[in-house]
């Protein structure tokens, strides 16, 4: 992929006039030389170069990991700017602050509450001041639907300046559209291209029309995804696919006990070995360099290596479950409450309990964990299939002992991601490596030291109590729960007033009208990396909720679907996407032995979701049948990139509740491959069926909000079909044939 | 096919061959070591980046290439056990028009892509020995493994291509 380098976007922001618009404003900085002068001719702003040739290359800002923002977010740049889309082509934006992820802040700040003109503009402020570049929170399409969509009918603005200029005419005489700007009732017409560099120039229109949803043209549309030429034909440019001029190849292990150091190693049986340049040790870790791939792995595996462990006791498994069962009889910090929880359940003509787990799962992307770097006097380079760019900078900055100016960012396409390269350890490594190399490096990690050195969804417990009264209404809802908290490593402030929303999240705002509810949470932390996995808190609590409300219905004698219903008051959204999928599911119907159906309700990322799931369990096991899917996801940008997400979600979902578990032993990942941690194949693919609700309301996410509601439906399927309860994950093992 | 060159070595270090290898239609002659694979001949030696690694132990199938005509995981196929042509993604086509290539883009298929390589090869190698391919002819062939959940599409791409 072509390359856009940061002085660059620097060049544009000596050169832009002030304006309202994200991009517009940025501040000064010092001037630095252009560089080489390329085809992508004159910046419109921060994400859009239109060169003489009229080709309109949208500079994305987000990493392209599968779910389609390659694609999405140029469609709403192109639509209000009035190009043509065969015209369009994307490259990767550097690390900088101006494409900092204000959106993700901003829904933190408020709460996903709407907010006032001066709360609004604060909380900008702030999100530009703490914000990050990073994709993920399903936020890419969210965060860019205003911007991008302004940002385009700036720069058309702009072109029909610089055309009413040359023409002598008012600028509410022309128009731009199909990449053309004509004068009305004239044969007058000039190209965006032609036009492009005069624009460039021209101070950006204050307060540009968009164009109402009436007038698209590729909103709405099922493009073809921009990128998959590439992913057909094997020229997709990956983080592993990077090659560099004087290029080593790293293989790396670092100390398979979290906490542990490297200890004595001997490395002359590796250096003897061909192709073998050096062993080099980190603190950590132990890498090889080599100058192909599989040299650096051969010999690495030649290595003796002791590793010294951390102080105190390993830990495993055991140890972890049974902290965290323990967790559930503290009464942790209050995470939601409303009206007397504990008078309400004393109350009850029913009361039930049930406890819930779920364990540590790993992101196990299929392109390993790896980047190359290159330290040079005048600056490092980073390439790297990363969801966070200025984190990676950061980091990079601080492992070479420079600053972060002088790093250079340059995104690759991902093979998957799932918030698993949002973090910066790779780079750190990278960049260390590279610097005692004196060379570019190159480091791929197996597929073994990336299952065992990930940063895991967290494990979690549960303990939900519900109190009925006599006509089945649920009066009382208390719910505890336990896990290791992501936002202490992260961003501890967070986690200072208020427990750490990531690990509640789903449990808390729930749209069922229970009048008495209790949500806490107590932190348990153990020596296991934990961060950002595809959905998040989500991930459990949705299976939490959505099956404990389920015995709450059979302890009303209800059904689950009419019991959902009677909950749910105001919530119009999710009674929507509840009701569709029922009905499409041909829900109350009746099943052969041995099925079951199941359902699930849940919100996350500003998209509402149900899913009914319809299982068969016999003589030779349990089979996914068939999953229908209700999604309400606002504005549908590219609806075929959505049914995508959708499907994807429902295997990333399966595979987690079907298989999914991190185990530890001495302090260490017992898992390695994809042997012992199990993925779902084609062969166990059931049928889905996607219906998407028409909505004019915002874009919600589609990347994660999919994920939450399958555990829930699978299990209240097998429910359904067997009478077993599913109170933990996986369900392998679980289910006798 | 692949000749003995060097006869003394120390036993820590592997044995070095020299191998002729077709790939894409190209002859090389290369000397590598006898246990090599040839997903890293193609990656790291020819540079032909489109053959991708995902486990290096044959579980995923990221690394698929045909080797006469028949598919075959490159991450445990000794380059010097090569005994036929080796075709890899970019020799599939040469301008993706391979009936697999263009049903992936009409149906949309991939979404990371990281896997689609492997995909693809397996399906074409499927396809010209079962050109009309069943579900479970599909099944036992692709048991590539697909982080992202394409397996809705690669179903429905299969069956269409096994009409047409």
């Amino acid at each position: 992929m072509p390359k856009l380098t940061r002085r660059s976007v620097v060049k544009l922001a000596a050169g832009s006039a002030a304006g309202l618009v994200l991009g517009f404003h940025l501040p000064p900085r010092e001037a630095r030389a252009l560089e080489t002068p390329n085809d992508f001719g004159s910046f419109l702003n921060a994400w859009l170069r239109i060169a003489p040739d009229d080709t309109v290359t949208v500079i994305v800002d987000r990493a392209e990991m599968g779910q389609g923002v390659y694609t999405a977010l140029p469609m709403l740049l192109a639509e209000d700017l009035g190009c043509e889309w065969s015209r369009v082509r994307v490259v990767a934006a550097p690390a900088d602050p101006v494409y900092r992820n204000v959106f993700l802040v901003k829904e933190m700040l408020s709460g996903g509450q709407p907010m006032g003109n001066t709360a609004n503009w604060l909380v900008g402020k702030l999100a530009r001041l703490f914000g990050q570049q990073v994709t993920g929170g399903s936020s890419s399409v969210r965060g860019a639907y205003k911007p991008l969509r302004i940002a385009g009918a700036t720069a058309r603005g702009m072109l029909i300046a610089a055309a009413a200029r040359r023409w002598g005419v008012p600028e509410s005489e022309c128009r731009g559209e199909a990449g053309v700007v004509s004068h009305l009732g004239g044969e007058r017409r000039l190209t965006y291209g032609a036009l492009a560099a005069e624009a460039a120039g021209l101070r950006p229109p204050k307060r540009p029309n968009l164009k109402q949803p009436n007038e698209w043209r590729l909103i709405g549309q099922p493009l073809p995804r921009l990128d998959l030429p590439a992913k057909v034909d094997g020229s997709a440019g990956f983080g592993i696919d990077v090659r560099v001029q004087g290029m080593l190849f790293a293989a790396v292990a670092a100390c398979p006990v979290f906490g542990g150091t490297l200890g004595r190693h001997d490395p002359a049986r590796a250096l003897a070995m061909p192709g073998v340049k050096a062993v080099l040790p980190l603190k950590d870790a132990l890498a090889v360099l080599a100058d192909n791939t599989w040299r650096a792995q051969q010999a690495l595996a030649a290595v003796e290596i002791e590793w010294t462990d951390p102080p105190g006791p390993l830990v495993d498994s055991a140890a972890i479950e049974a902290s965290l069962r323990a967790a559930l009889d503290e009464t942790g910090r209050i995470a939601e409450e409303s009206g007397d929880v504990a008078k309400a359940l004393a109350g009850s003509v029913r009361r039930l309990r049930a406890d819930y787990e779920v364990p540590y799962l790993a992101h196990a992307a299929m392109e390993p964990i790896n980047a190359t770097a290159r330290v040079m006097p005048d600056g490092v380079d980073l390439w790297i299939p990363t969801q966070a760019q200025e984190i990676s900078a950061k980091a990079a900055a601080e492992a070479a002992g420079t600053s972060t100016d002088k790093v250079r960012v340059h995104t690759t396409y991902l093979g998957g991601g799932f918030g698993r390269r949002s973090e910066a350890d790779i780079a750190t490594q990278a960049v260390s490596i590279a610097k005692l190399a004196g060379a570019p490096v190159q480091v791929v990690w197996s597929r073994a030291e990336d299952m065992r050195h990930d940063f895991y969804r967290p494990a979690a417990a549960c303990r939900l109590e519900a109190g009925l009264d006599a006509d089945g209404r649920l009066l009382a809802w208390q719910q505890r729960l336990a896990s290791p908290s992501i936002l202490a490593r992260i961003f501890p402030p967070a986690t200072w007033i208020e427990p750490d929303g990531t690990a509640v999240e789903g449990a808390v705002k729930q749209p069922y009208a229970i009048a008495n509810r209790r949500v806490s949470h107590t932190v348990r932390s153990f020596p296991v990396p934990v961060g950002f996995w595809r959905s998040v808190g989500h991930s459990y609590t949705a299976f939490f909720n959505e099956c404990f409300i389920d015995e709450a219905a059979e302890a009303a004698g209800k059904d689950p679907l009419a019991f959902r219903l009677g909950l749910l008051g105001e919530a119009p959204r999710q009674r929507a996407v509840l009701e569709l999928a029922a009905a499409k599911a041909s829900w109350g119907t009746s099943l052969p032995p041995g099925r079951g159906r199941g359902i699930a309700l849940h919100s996350s990322f500003g998209s509402h979701v149900a899913l009914v799931a319809e299982v068969l369990v016999d003589a030779t096991g349990l089979s996914v049948v068939r999953v229908v899917a209700a999604i309400d996801c606002g504005v549908i940008i590219n609806p075929d990139t959505v049914a995508a997400q959708v499907e994807g979600s429902i295997v990333f979902g399966l595979t987690a509740a079907l298989y999914g578990r991190i185990s530890l032993e001495g302090g260490r990942v017992v898992e390695q491959g994809f042997d012992d941690y199990p993925m779902l194949k084609l062969s166990e693919m059931p049928v889905v069926e996607l219906h998407m609700l028409e909505s004019s309301e915002l874009p919600g996410g589609v990347g994660e909000p999919v994920v939450p509601p399958v555990a829930p439906a699978l299990c209240n399927a097998i429910f359904a079909a067997t009478g077993k309860r599913i109170r933990r994950l996986p369900v392998t093992g679980q289910l006798t044939a | 096919m692949a000749t003995k060159v060097a006869a003394r070595w120390s036993c820590s270090v592997p044995r070095v061959l020299l191998v002729k290898l077709v790939v894409n239609g190209t002859a090389h002659e290369l000397v590598v070591e006898e246990d090599m694979p040839l997903l890293w001949v193609l990656r790291d030696v020819l540079g032909l980046t489109g053959t991708k690694y995902g486990c290096g132990v044959g579980q995923c199938g990221a690394c698929t290439v045909h080797v006469g005509g028949e598919a075959v995981r490159s991450c445990v196929m000794p380059a010097t056990a090569v005994e036929a042509p080796v075709t890899t993604i970019e020799g599939l086509s040469s301008d993706r028009s391979h009936p697999v290539q263009r049903m992936w883009l009409a149906l949309q298929v991939p979404q990371c892509g990281y896997c689609q390589s492997g995909v693809i090869m397996a399906a074409a190698a499927l396809l010209r020995s079962t050109p009309k391919p069943t579900d479970a002819d599909v099944e036992a062939a692709l048991g590539n493994i697909c982080r992202c959940g394409t397996y809705a599409r690669i179903r429905e791409a299969m069956r269409a291509l096994a009409r047409a």
